[in-house]
């Protein structure tokens, strides 16, 4: 066990499988000598070989087409996409035929395969290296989409990614790679995909989020404690698709107000799919309207990105709303 | 080496093309060479495959014309391209199609039965009824499944052929593509990727001079399509494609190179296609009759028969009642398809993932209690386009 930031665990966890299934490769743009722009994969090209852990051309349709035939074939590759703001090409390789294609085949051809990327605002990085788009994922059937937030989680929730037999985007919220550090176990384990986690209890209301979110729902449950002694529960979502439904409805129910949390612009977000899961399922519940808090429908801004970003004052605010509604 | 007549209006230009047959099929051409010609065993494939999508294609329209098929992308004159070059690769190759090469599932082993299955989308389709008609694949051969996305399936030849490379196995990839995929990102994406990674890929472009209604002229300004080859870094040819002997031979060539760890090559077969791009669309509207009829004189079939005639495999293998054979086990195949019914509701939601999540089995649920209690759904008005 030893204490690791979050791009250390994802490298552990990158290092620790490999070490146990050689079919397990890594590909991307600047992974092998330098160790990705991050540093995620560090280290991974001299202990495994440039066989398993290659730079490829600057080329993310290549990138996660040639994964997706090696998936074909007995190999359980892992793409690098730098940014996920850089996905949109490989955006056509993930949705019409990763995603695809183990319906389309009737289940003879599978893609065991995880494309991972950073993404998320938070350092400085304007339009193209800080947005979040899950949600075009995630409305894809066929895909998983998976989200840590803490370094332990980040090692599990990539481990069960690169050993499920599907598809899966692997969001990782760069703002948090060096946020904070934890305990990690050593060697490999797993956290199931599918479930969400409950970071701070209570029944007041509840705060669903994910990724680089998950601290900024804490801080306002903590402020809201501070304030008013109220205890807001905060459930951070972990995997988007396939969601655990019903521990969702179930905190609805307990808590009765519900704030929606993401860092993507508002209109077709995922949160709007939380929203209406909760009216069509638990609206008996519910006490007062569900509130989104997100990013703004504009593109991505740079100088003003803290007032794009969703912060605790934010959070707050809407949290107020539902208490006091 | 000879140089080709500019005969296709849809041509960039002339460039010179590699043949072995003479345009009569009857012999060998002087200068042609010698090495990777396809021997008694091959050319008796090569010719049954060809007959087998010529009776496949004739059926399959007339199937769709009676509206119990609901498209066919026909391979008609292009044959020699096809079964020329699907014959080189072995059992443990893997073949990536696109829209006209299902054939080579066939020439690979591929049950008749199954195919003409997927063509009713029937509940014995591989595909479960998932795709429209003409999206062949094969486990059992090595023919996974495309989409109709064109060129994306090119990558994914670079990735199992970089697989067979870790495995240090003997083995390549087909890539096809058709004239159109070639502007595409994943045809420049593989090329590329390919020749960085010395992956072993046999890119088989089957030019046939027309992307539906887009001629080759409007897709490229390269002098040809297998000039293409330079700038990525591997060896490429333009061939005779109506020529079974030179698409055979180019690509075994190219394939005995990969094999032997050469890396990739590109090898443009031009050919030209006589029907409509699919059963939906009317040639007519947008190119010269004349240009057809030149190219139906070019037929590869009776070249390739012409030339087995030369030979006298033809009487020796006794070819005169393969036709009508093909027909027949074509025949048995649509009558025990059209009896057939559709694959059931449940499996709506069945191979999405692994495992079907809560949603999903939710989803079937309400599916399956509405079906119930309101009956089956409106059928589809719509006719598919092209």
């Amino acid at each position: 066990m030893s204490e690791l930031t979050m791009v250390q665990a994802v490298n552990d966890g990158l290092k620790s499988i490999m070490r146990e299934d050689d079919t397990v490769l890594l590909m991307g743009e600047d992974v092998g000598p330098k160790g990705g722009v991050f540093l995620a994969t560090e280290g991974l090209t001299a202990e495994f070989g440039e066989e398993r852990c290659f730079d490829t051309p600057l080329s993310e349709d290549g990138i996660v087409g040639v994964g997706i035939g090696l998936a074909l074939n007995g190999m359980k590759p892992v793409c690098e996409i730098q940014f996920q703001d850089f996905i949109f090409p490989a955006f056509d390789q993930i949705v019409s035929e990763a995603a695809k294609m183990r319906y389309r085949s009737g289940g003879q051809y599978t893609v065991p395969m995880v494309v991972r990327t950073p993404y998320g605002g938070g350092i400085r990085g304007g339009l193209y290296h800080s947005q979040s788009g899950e949600a075009y994922f995630a409305h894809t059937p066929g895909l998983k989409v998976v989200i840590p937030s803490t370094p332990y989680d980040a090692k599990g929730l990539l481990i069960s990614s690169i050993l499920d037999p599907d598809p899966v985007l692997f969001m990782e919220p760069k703002a948090l790679y060096r946020a904070f550090r934890e305990e990690v176990p050593e060697g490999v384990y797993t956290v199931d995909l599918s479930t969400v986690r409950e970071v701070v209890p209570g029944d007041a209301a509840v705060i669903y989020c994910w990724g680089a979110m998950v601290p900024v729902a804490t801080e306002a449950a903590r402020r809201i404690k501070e304030t008013r002694q109220q205890d807001v529960r905060v459930v951070d979502l972990r995997t988007l698709m396939p969601l655990d439904e019903d521990a969702v409805l179930q905190a609805a129910r307990e808590c009765g107000r519900v704030v929606v949390l993401q860092e993507a612009p508002r209109f077709c977000g995922y949160a709007s799919e939380i929203s209406a899961l909760l009216a069509e399922h638990a609206v008996e519940s519910l006490e007062a309207p569900v509130r989104r808090v997100t990013g703004f429908d504009t593109p991505f801004p740079n100088t003003l990105e803290n007032y794009y970003l969703p912060d605790a004052r934010r959070v707050m605010d809407a949290v107020e709303q539902v208490l006091d509604f | 080496m000879s140089t080709a007549r500019p005969i296709r209006v849809s041509d960039p230009g002339t460039f010179p093309l590699r043949r072995v047959l003479r345009e009569d099929g009857r012999g060998v051409l002087k200068s042609a060479a010698q090495e990777h010609l396809p021997g008694r065993d091959k050319l008796l494939e090569i010719y049954r495959a060809m007959l087998t999508t010529r009776v496949l294609d004739q059926r399959l329209l007339k199937l769709q014309r009676q509206g119990r098929v609901a498209f066919v992308g026909l391979a008609t004159g292009q044959e020699a391209a096809i079964h020329g070059s699907g014959a080189v690769f072995e059992p443990q190759d893997w073949v990536f199609s696109a829209l006209r090469e299902g054939g080579i599932a066939l020439q690979r082993g591929m049950p008749m039965a199954e195919y003409i299955a997927h063509m009713f989308g029937n509940a014995e389709d591989s595909a479960k009824g998932r795709q429209m008609p003409n999206h062949f694949q094969c486990r059992a051969v090595n023919f996974p499944s495309w989409s109709s996305v064109l060129g994306t399936q090119l990558p994914h030849a670079v990735g199992a052929a970089a697989a067979m490379q870790r495995r240090g196995e003997p083995h390549v990839c087909a890539a096809y593509s058709g004239d159109g995929a070639t502007s595409s990102n994943g045809f420049h994406s593989a090329l590329n990727m390919a020749a960085v990674m010395r992956a072993p890929v046999v890119f088989v472009v089957i030019d046939n001079g027309w992307a539906i209604s887009v001629p080759s002229s409007k897709q490229t300004a390269a002098a040809s399509y297998g000039t293409k080859a330079r700038a990525y870094g591997m060896p490429g040819v333009d061939v005779d494609g109506n020529d079974a002997l030179a698409s055979y031979q180019a690509v075994a060539e190219a394939a005995a190179r990969a094999r032997d760890r050469g890396g990739p090559t590109l090898v443009c077969l031009r050919s030209y296609r006589i029907g409509g791009h699919s059963s939906s669309d009317d040639p007519t509207r947008y190119r010269d009759d004349g240009e057809v009829e030149h190219w139906e004189k070019r037929d590869p079939i009776q070249r390739m028969q012409a030339y087995l005639k030369s030979t006298g495999l033809y009487q020796e293998a006794d070819c005169e009642h393969w036709q009508s054979d093909i027909e027949a086990a074509v025949s048995a195949a649509v009558r025990h398809a059209a009896e057939v019914g559709p694959p059931p509701l449940e499996s709506l939601a069945e191979d999405v993932y692994a495992e079907p999540p809560l949603h999903l089995r939710r989803q079937v649920v309400e599916a399956l209690r509405i079906a119930a209690e309101k009956g089956a759904a409106d059928a589809v008005a719509g006719e598919f386009p092209l």
